[in-house]
């Protein structure tokens, strides 16, 4: 097996008494495609400030491309490519002088950041828009602009925090998209998300973190074999009559998760457990069987939803 | 070519040399993306920071100097009134420039725009940013004063040939003023903490000996307007354009070139604690 990009072992960040990140341990192999799934907070910006050398470690070990960040923090941004939480675009600048600027902090010649700029353009779906101004551009295609900089470089690692938080799903689509086609390409991707599709669509393998901690470790279909059941059986009562269903429905699937707008049925079966319902005399208003996902996984692992 | 980077053709790149944590020695980059950004700035705005030592180069130097007459420089010299503050008026244009452009601009860049959290995402160091704002407002102070002593060159108020190091000397004093005035903008932390700055500025504009000689406070207030910057500056740059030159310059400069020392060392560790920790 090559030798992994990122090695963090024990990573930990204080900010004063809070612990943002709590001792994580995980590696990143060449060409791997790896998140950081966790709802807010849970310290996945912190991890992914840390990996960019833009944050040092309270303690702990972490290595990115073989080096310690605390000493080669140039060297080793010199080699990634950032795309933060909030796009930070030049403003004062029209898109593909965004690129051309971008790729002169990096010491590039001008002549090779031109031929990159026009291609990561194209990449982009941005190749009609080279003159317009920032501001001008929709929340999709400032997000694509923000990937084809952090291409600039042509980095080894490629860093995305939250890549499609605020965009309307036909952009997250798009950008999915781009996102698949570099992976495919052999880019390493480590990204932050807080939706799961996300996640299942992007990541080999992912860690679910929360309050700072690795809760488990492992591809989207492992985790959800290892944590949750194959279907999932939704029925809702009625906010006021759930609660009460629910000592009705012991015994009945695998577990049971109750939230305060439905009652979750696990199964292996999700039909068969429907009509054990209707048999015991319960009447849902709606009824959904679904495959498992790691929602359904965060939701074992810690008691809690994804987005809160 | 491939429209992103792969692996395979990134892997084999030799790390080269290592780089220093502070500074990558592409300070250029920085200056000529603030050149570029600059041709979607408002020029009408840029531009009235001229004026206004322009204004009052002609309200009181030559309307109001119709009846001072003349006034002696602190070299002895007697120079017609017109010729004393034109000098200082030199010495302000720059520092307005300078301080403009490294207070409210370093600011918003600093706080909305996330300009320099992007920049240091990449491999430039804080050194890097600090030095190409730094130059840039600088140069902002210097396209004033330049413009200002070809006003003074019309009106006749270059009375010396060493007029021209003031040249030079306006250089410093933008210098000194973006060094500092960046330094201090990169600790504050609302737009109104920044209107203290203006509102030092102005006293500091008006007491500085720039109307009048020093000589007419008391002592004590002669020793606390010697301690500010700009005083340093006006008396450098009238030695020059009066062409009495002193030993006295060499403290001026010095005086400068300590300012320009602290605000760099100031605003680069600031920018490393606020994007780097």
């Amino acid at each position: 097996m090559p030798a992994p990009v990122i090695t963090a072992q024990k990573l930990t960040k204080k900010y004063g008494d809070f612990t943002a990140v709590d001792g994580i341990d995980f590696e990143v192999a060449p060409g791997e495609s790896f998140g950081l799934l966790g709802p807010n907070g849970a310290g996945k910006s912190t991890t992914m400030r840390m990996v960019g050398a833009v944050s040092t470690r309270t303690s702990g070990d972490l290595q990115i491309l073989g080096l310690d960040p605390n000493d080669h923090g140039p060297d080793i941004r010199s080699q990634l490519g950032v795309v933060p939480q909030q796009d930070n675009l030049d403003q004062e600048l029209r898109v593909r002088d965004n690129l051309l600027v971008y790729g002169r902090y990096f010491g590039l010649p001008r002549s090779v950041i031109a031929e990159r700029a026009d291609a990561l353009l194209e990449f982009a779906q941005l190749a009609d828009r080279t003159k317009a101004k920032v501001d001008d551009l929709s929340g999709g295609m400032k997000r694509r602009l923000t990937i084809a900089r952090a291409l600039i470089n042509e980095p080894r690692i490629l860093l995305l925090d939250e890549p499609t938080t605020g965009l309307d799903p036909q952009a997250r689509h798009i950008l999915w998209d781009r996102l698949f086609r570099l992976k495919e390409q052999g880019t390493t991707l480590v990204l932050t998300t807080h939706y799961m599709d996300e996640a299942e669509q992007l990541c080999d393998r992912l860690v679910v973190v929360d309050k700072g901690r690795i809760m488990a470790e492992g591809s989207p279909a492992a985790l959800i074999r290892e944590y949750s059941s194959k279907e999932v059986l939704e029925v809702r009562f009625g906010s006021d009559k759930n609660a009460e269903a629910a000592e009705k429905l012991k015994g009945i699937g695998e577990r049971l998760e109750v939230l305060p707008d439905r009652i979750l049925v696990y199964s292996a079966n999700g039909e068969a457990e429907l009509e054990r319902i209707t048999h015991l005399g319960l009447e849902p208003i709606t009824s959904l069987v679904r495959r498992s996902s790691l929602e359904d996984v965060f939701l074992r692992l810690t008691g809690r939803s994804l987005i809160e | 070519m491939t429209a992103a980077p792969s692996t395979s053709t990134s892997a084999s790149r030799p790390l080269g040399r290592q780089r220093s944590a502070l500074y990558a020695g592409n300070t250029g980059a920085v200056i000529r993306r603030g050149l570029l950004a600059t041709r979607s700035t408002n020029y009408l705005v840029v531009l009235s920071g001229f004026f206004e030592p322009v204004f009052y180069l002609l309200s009181l130097g030559i309307g109001f100097g119709a009846l001072v007459g003349s006034v002696q420089t602190s070299t002895g010299q007697e120079v017609p009134y017109a010729a004393f503050i034109a000098p200082a008026l030199l010495a302000v244009s720059a520092m307005n420039g300078a301080v403009y452009d490294s207070t409210w601009n370093v600011f918003f860049k600093l706080n909305y725009s996330k300009l320099y959290q992007g920049m240091l995402t990449t491999s430039l160091g804080p050194l890097d940013v600090a030095l190409g704002e730094i130059f840039l407002a600088l140069l902002r102070g210097a396209m004033y004063a330049v413009g200002f002593m070809v006003v003074m060159q019309l009106f006749g108020l270059n009375l010396a040939w060493t007029a021209l190091l003031a040249l030079p000397a306006v250089l410093l004093i933008a210098f000194g003023f973006a060094s500092l005035g960046m330094a201090i903008t990169s600790y504050m932390k609302t737009f109104q903490q920044i209107e203290w700055v203006t509102f030092i500025m102005l006293p500091m504009f008006l007491f500085s000996a720039t109307f009048y000689p020093i000589t007419v406070y008391p002592e004590p207030i002669q020793w606390l307007i010697q301690a500010l910057p700009l005083w340093h500056g006006v008396e450098l740059v009238r030695g020059l354009t009066t062409g009495a030159l002193s030993g006295m310059m060499l403290v001026h400069v010095g005086y400068y070139l300590v300012m320009i020392a602290i605000g760099i060392v100031f605003t680069t560790n600031r920018l490393r604690a606020l994007f780097l920790k």
